[in-house]
């Protein structure tokens, strides 16, 4: 299999603060992997930094052959990284509609209206509140906002960060869907949760995070097996 | 009645300028979360840049405005790059009062060379179109002012099409919402702040520009509209553009009435006492903080 993200001996600070204390890890074009840990573990830092929002200290991300360590942010969503960050933080006082332009802010005026259709038909709500700030959208329907701005840029590979913090289980179950459903499209998707036996269930690796470190690695069947990861993320 | 309208003339007109200055500071504001304290001296170089480009360059008024407004801008762009950047730049990057810090830093040093270069005279623009007055019931409207309004309100035009139209303008307006996200969707937010200092020097040179017919210019006239631009930005609500318009016009109101009823010496003082009252009363200003977000 290709890798279509390698990541190695990764570092990344806050001032003098640790957050990633050398992370290696691979995502395989296609696949879906989920990166599960304790809030502070440094998740949201691994994709911010995996954006470039957040500079690395030492260490190197190549993507789709080439090394993307120092790269601008802009250019990173050109490549194809997109990322629904944490707290989904969609822009409140835009239209909806204005949101997923913006989403495809990198790419030719003529595709955007082709996308957006596409948005909308896996995630129709957006469609009939089209006009409306998405600041006034619920928080689900935000998290939908915030997955269809992403998939506006396009992205071959989509990074999701906790997409099902403080949803209602309902609706958890419909972002996995579409999730799920993007991942059949082929778009390779690298999925930080919290929600450790919903993210494991539908990957095809897994890796746990602790402390900046990675401490664990496998197939996301085997770790909801695994004694360590069933008691400490599972509540088994 | 003719006494309330010459009043309302000389405080719509002088509120316009202020609306221009306050903009600027939204713009920045907005981009950066940093006050930029030089922003008084765009409306110093805008006049003075004027004066300089007629007198010593001998172009007439029609070329010497887009001249200064250019030049305005490119001192906006050159702060940017020189002085805001490499601070933001630099590993762990300024904070947002290293960077104000900078800006003070930065309208002293223009205001010296303005000095330096161009004197410490008190200048003078030719009115654009004649200077004879336009009796209106009873009440005399100078030409000037009509120029004032009608730029102003094309260059509020040209910011409505520019941030509700445009591709980069959106972009801008996502920036000043949401840094992360705007970020993350590929817009170069370095390239927005660069962009966002280029339109307020020239919206502040403009202001230099269309005022100095009226109050003159010289190299610290500034400050003060700088100061009074500032307040109209937090009466209106900062980093609104509709409340940079808003509160530049209500404060030139304020200041033109006050002096016209109660006394010229409390002129100045009126946009202090705002400051004040606003940030007692109301800190978000009349229509800024309206907040749509849901948790």
């Amino acid at each position: 299999m290709t890798m279509l993200l390698s990541i190695s001996g990764l570092t990344s600070h806050y001032g003098r603060i640790q957050a990633l204390a050398g992370i290696d890890l691979t995502v395989a074009e296609g696949e879906l992997l989920a990166l599960v840990g304790a809030n502070g573990a440094g998740k949201t830092t691994l994709l911010r930094t995996i954006s470039g929002v957040q500079p690395a200290t030492g260490g190197s991300v190549r993507y789709a052959d080439r090394d993307i360590t120092r790269s601008a942010p802009s250019d990173r969503v050109r490549l194809g990284i997109a990322q629904v960050p944490e707290g989904r933080q969609v822009f409140g006082p835009l239209a909806v509609e204005d949101n997923l332009m913006l989403g495809g802010y990198t790419r030719p005026k003529a595709e955007r209206a082709a996308e957006m259709e596409k948005v909308y038909a896996l995630f129709p709500v957006l469609a009939q509140r089209r006009r409306e700030p998405a600041g006034t959208l619920s928080g689900g329907q935000q998290q939908m906002l915030a997955i269809g701005r992403a998939l506006m840029a396009k992205p071959r590979l989509l990074l999701l960060d906790e997409p099902s913090m403080g949803l209602a289980p309902l609706l958890v179950e419909e972002i996995f869907r579409a999730i799920v459903a993007l991942k059949k499209a082929g778009t390779t998707i690298f999925l930080v949760e919290q929600n450790a036996r919903a993210a494991l269930a539908i990957a095809d690796r897994g890796y746990v995070l602790e402390t900046g470190r990675i401490v664990l690695h496998d197939t996301g069947a085997a770790l909801l097996e695994n004694d360590k990861v069933r008691e400490a993320y599972l509540g088994v | 009645m003719a006494e309330f309208l010459q009043f309302a003339f000389s405080g719509l007109t002088v509120g316009a300028i202020y609306a221009l200055v306050a903009l600027g500071f939204a713009l920045i504001y907005n981009a950066s979360h940093v006050i930029n304290f030089a922003q008084g001296e765009f409306v110093t170089i805008g006049g003075m840049a004027t004066v300089a480009l007629m007198t010593g360059g001998g172009l007439p008024l029609l070329l010497a405005i887009p001249a200064a407004v250019m030049i305005t801008a490119l001192v906006g762009l050159a702060l940017e790059k020189f002085a805001v950047e490499p601070a933001i730049g630099r590993p762990g990057g300024a904070s947002v009062v290293t960077i104000i810090i900078i800006t003070i830093g930065a309208s002293i040093f223009i205001r010296g060379v303005v000095q330096v270069t161009l004197g410490k005279d008190f200048h003078r623009l030719p009115a654009f179109s004649g200077e004879a007055p336009i009796d209106i019931l009873g009440a005399r409207l100078q030409p000037q002012s009509l120029w004032v309004l009608g730029v102003t309100l094309l260059v509020v035009a040209a910011l409505w099409w520019f941030f509700g139209r445009t591709r980069f303008g959106k972009a801008m307006l996502a920036t000043s919402h949401n840094r992360l996200a705007a970020q993350l969707v590929g817009i170069d937010t370095r390239l927005v702040l660069l962009a966002s200092f280029g339109l307020s020097a020239a919206l502040g040179g403009l202001a230099g520009i269309l005022t100095a017919p009226i109050t003159l210019t010289k190299y610290d006239i500034g400050i003060m509209l700088g100061l009074k631009g500032f307040a109209a930005a937090i009466l209106g609500g900062l980093g609104s553009g509709p409340g940079a318009i808003v509160g530049g016009i209500a404060l030139g109101l304020a200041e033109a009435l006050a002096a016209g009823y109660i006394s010229s010496a409390y002129k100045d003082a009126v946009a202090f006492i705002i400051i004040l009252v606003v940030l007692f009363v109301r800190p978000s200003g009349l229509l800024g903080g309206r907040s749509t977000e849901r948790v």
